[in-house]
């Protein structure tokens, strides 16, 4: 039985179609990637599985029990954690005030203040610090942390390495690797290819919505997702699909072609 | 001596205006609900107090046992019921909810109780007095009004700072749709605060009353002024800054009273628009968001 | 042309109904004008009311619907107004033509009020107006000349009861279409739209360029001219102030806000509505008293969060 399974997941804002029909299933243990450009409706697919954004249509099932009716806050108490875009710290709380808020779910596990210090190094000489005096990096990692917190079984991080110096994320990714045991299943959005080559266990590309492309790194060529990404397939990028558009603005997308393979 | 005695008691007058201002604070530190009924909810917990008296004997103290729980359960049910569902509205929908609130409680309490005013005597302590020095009497209930105002906000800044709904109203203020994502429904900690609130304008209605020997209907128009008064001069966000802004406005008051006795509440506004064009963001400078 | 463009057509019939409506809001106007000609003065002095209500509700609106700010202090300046009467009454001006004067007088200080009152925004803003209305009523009633706080009666008046009823009724007509004059003028224009586009982002509309300090003032100010010119009425109707702390009431704000939430918050024609329901239900259901008001209010309340949510 999958951790985590989406069933023909339709997600609108309004009458913009961000996310059509897509289904996925994640393994406990498992890394699975969704690539693509900005506005192919990842992060609103994170939003729909972590229960922030309700489906236009679909099923999401949480080892084997349908969780589309509860809202964001019952999932989380479920262990299903996200990791939003941008962050979002809570800028008035020290780094621990932010860590403990993290554990609001009160799910029992490893995780505590401190093993999550020693997971995130980088967090010990911050403790006391205000969440707004952080740099980039140091954001992030609070905000894993956090989500760390609450003990999940499914962790959805979103964009982790937006905006943030190489080095930075060198190091957060090395925390990722440290933190991914006990079967914890992690569904990661991001825009920087090589990373997600070396990290996923599976890779699924969107494009305007849709999932265009699945493997595992070593069963796709580098050329086979590129195309993928962009759609030149069959679709040339057109519309939303193509360029560095603002970052972060899902709801631009779904211009809804049909998709090459059907 | 005549203005070092209007002094202390604009200071110790200043307890109760902080008190009144402390749950005003809360609402939109938390919130971001500005409680136009406020002062109707004072007046509420001193019409509780007053008929706890006068229909069963039961003194000030013990009223505040009963006044202070059952306005809290009223906030609650009012932020779950009311102003949750305005808030989805907009910013200004929750502002005409409280309005409209404000509105009625006064008609209600005509309604069962007529305009006249309703005792409340404290036995000796509101005419009892330590004498300082000379021509400066310090009354005993402005005295105790004082000590459980600053008590309040210690413990209200403590509660804030050290315990797990403390954190989480803090953390409600600063993004509520992340805190949802962390397994707290935020509809709850809003309540909590709104409970807070309420629960801590009925004291503050209490002591009011006791000050004024006693509450009538309109009381509540006169005492959300002066809270939000105390709130805007003390600096918006700071706990503290209520205290400081309620002795700036209890010492305005009583020395325009030294002048007039038809002064104090005139000067005390008149202060409180100038505070607000030379120095808008108060007098003291806010440390902890709230 | 007009059959290729589809948008042309039903704005050309968008603008077919709206003269429409203006020509039949002009008749109306005329009508009412000659009503006094029909009716005796016992009925028509009765719809004087009905007018400054119309008056507050539809400057309440043009604050808080189109402009965003929830004054709950527009007491106010109904109170300068009636007290503005007598100021200049005193110093020799007709009351009728004292009302006019006053009423300038009012948009002066609601001008210099206004950089007060914009230093809060939101629900501060709302209570923050509503000191400064404690404030001018305890200014007001420091002066022994205007009745200090027991209120006072207009002292130079026309004799004849019947005349006097006709021009307060005329007045009040004619404050009450230079008003909705006043309004559409303003929302026709290039401030309407500014108007609406910081209603909706005050940050948004700043940053296109919008004087959104400026296109508010203006607002504030009109508004405490109607609601200053609404209080002379009131005054001349009751041949004085009976207390201040009735004409300086904050349920004032309460009747505008009733009033136009129930008639639709942000449409030209909503307090119309709402202050012709307002009218009519005082009259017949005022002694009802409590479960009055608390009905009228949970009414007004429901009645906004179906309109807000639908702006």
């Amino acid at each position: 039985m999958a951790l985590l399974a989406a069933d023909g997941i339709d997600a609108r804002y309004g009458d913009v179609r961000a996310v059509t029909g897509v289904s996925l299933s994640l393994a406990e243990g498992e890394l699975l990637a969704l690539v693509g450009a900005n506005g192919a409706g990842k992060s609103t697919l994170l939003r729909v599985l972590a229960g922030a954004h309700r489906p236009f249509a679909g099923t999401v099932a949480f080892r084997g029990e349908d969780v589309t009716g509860l809202r964001d806050f019952e999932r989380a108490r479920r262990g299903i954690a996200l990791v939003p875009e941008g962050r979002r710290l809570f800028a008035s709380l020290t780094v621990r005030e932010n860590l403990l808020v993290g554990a609001g779910s009160r799910r029992t596990g490893r995780w505590n203040v401190g093993s999550v210090t020693e997971a995130l190094p980088m967090l010990a000489p911050l403790l006391d610090r205000n969440a707004s005096q952080l740099s980039g990096g140091q954001q992030q990692a609070v905000a894993i942390g956090r989500a760390l917190m609450s003990n999940p079984e499914v962790l959805l991080l979103d964009e982790v390495s937006l905006g943030l110096a190489p080095i930075v994320i060198d190091e957060l990714y090395a925390s990722l690797a440290a933190v991914r045991d006990g079967g914890l299943g992690v569904v990661l959005v991001e825009q920087d290819l090589d990373r997600t080559l070396a990290v996923a266990d599976r890779i699924v590309c969107m494009l305007e919505g849709e999932p265009v492309l699945e493997g595992t790194p070593a069963s796709l060529s580098r050329e086979a997702i590129t195309d993928a990404y962009f759609g030149h397939v069959a679709a040339p990028a057109g519309g939303g699909a193509g360029g560095p558009g603002t970052a972060g603005d899902d709801a631009g997308a779904g211009n809804g072609g049909a998709a090459w393979w059907s | 001596m005549v203005v070092v005695n209007a002094l202390v008691q604009g200071i110790l007058l200043g307890g109760v205006f902080a008190m009144a201002a402390l749950g005003l604070s809360i609402a939109f530190g938390i919130l971001r609900v500005v409680n136009l009924a406020h002062g109707e909810i004072m007046t509420v917990g001193a019409y509780i107090a007053a008929i706890a008296l006068s229909r069963f004997g039961v003194s000030v103290w013990v009223s505040l046992l009963v006044a202070v729980p059952l306005l809290g359960l009223a906030g609650y049910w009012v932020q779950r019921a009311m102003l949750q569902r305005a808030l989805r509205i907009g910013e200004l929908a929750p502002l005409l909810v409280t309005f409209g609130i404000a509105i009625i409680i006064p008609n209600v309490l005509i309604e069962l109780f007529t305009t006249n005013k309703q005792a409340i005597p404290t036995g000796g302590l509101a005419v009892s007095s330590i004498s300082l020095v000379e021509g400066v009497n310090v009354g005993v209930l402005p005295l105790i009004t004082m000590a459980v105002a600053v008590a309040l906000i210690a413990a209200t800044q403590l509660y804030l700072s050290k315990t797990r709904n403390g954190r989480y109203m803090r953390a409600a203020a600063d993004d509520w749709e992340t805190l949802r994502l962390m397994g707290v429904d935020h509809r709850r900690v809003y309540a909590l605060a709104m409970a807070m609130a309420f629960g801590i304008a009925a004291l503050a209605g209490v002591f009011f009353g006791m000050r004024q020997g006693g509450v009538t209907p309109y009381d509540g128009q006169l005492a959300v002024l002066f809270a939000f008064e105390a709130v805007i001069i003390g600096g918006l966000g700071s706990l503290w800054g209520t205290l400081a802004g309620g002795i700036v406005l209890g010492v305005s008051q009583t020395l325009a009273g030294v002048v007039s006795p038809e002064l104090p509440l005139l000067v005390g506004n008149l202060v409180f628009l100038a505070v607000l064009m030379f120095r808008p963001t108060g007098i003291v400078q806010s440390k902890v968001a709230v | 042309m007009a059959e290729l463009v589809p948008g042309h057509v039903r704005v050309d019939r968008l603008r077919r109904r709206m003269i429409a409506t203006q020509i039949v809001g002009a008749v109306v106007i005329l009508l009412l004008a000659l009503a006094p000609y029909v009716f005796v003065p016992a009925v028509t002095s009765q719809w004087i009311k009905l007018f400054y209500l119309i008056t507050l509700a539809t400057v309440w609106n043009l604050l808080a619907g189109y402009a965003g700010m929830v004054s709950v202090g527009q007491q106010a300046y109904i109170g300068l107004g009636a007290y503005g009467i007598f100021v200049f009454n005193d110093l020799g001006v007709n009351p009728y033509a004292g009302a006019l004067v006053a009423s300038v007088a009012i948009g002066v200080i609601a001008f210099g009020l206004s950089f007060v009152a914009f230093r809060l925004r939101g629900g501060y803003f709302a209570i923050g107006t509503w000191v400064i209305a404690e404030a001018v009523r305890q200014v007001v009633v420091r002066f022994d000349s205007l009745g200090a706080g027991r209120g006072r009666s207009i002292a130079d008046y026309t004799e004849d009861p019947v005349m006097r009823n006709l021009f307060t009724y005329w007045l009040a007509l004619g404050i009450l279409a230079a008003t909705l004059i006043a309004t559409l003028f303003l929302l026709r224009s290039r401030m309407g739209v500014a108007l609406q586009s910081i209603r909706d982002n005050e940050v948004a509309a700043r940053a296109l360029g919008i004087h959104v300090g400026r296109a508010k003032r203006i607002v504030f100010v009109i508004a405490g001219i109607g609601a200053g010119l609404a209080g002379s009425v009131i005054s001349l109707q009751q041949l004085g102030v009976q207390s201040p702390n009735q004409i300086f009431s904050v349920s004032f704000s309460a009747f505008m806000v009733f009033m136009v939430l129930i008639g639709g918050i942000g449409t030209i024609e909503g307090p119309i509505v709402g202050a012709v329901v307002y009218y009519v239900m005082d009259l017949y259901f005022s002694q009802m008293g409590l479960w009055y008001t608390s009905a009228r209010w949970a009414c007004g309340t429901s009645r906004c969060s179906v309109c807000w949510r639908s702006s």
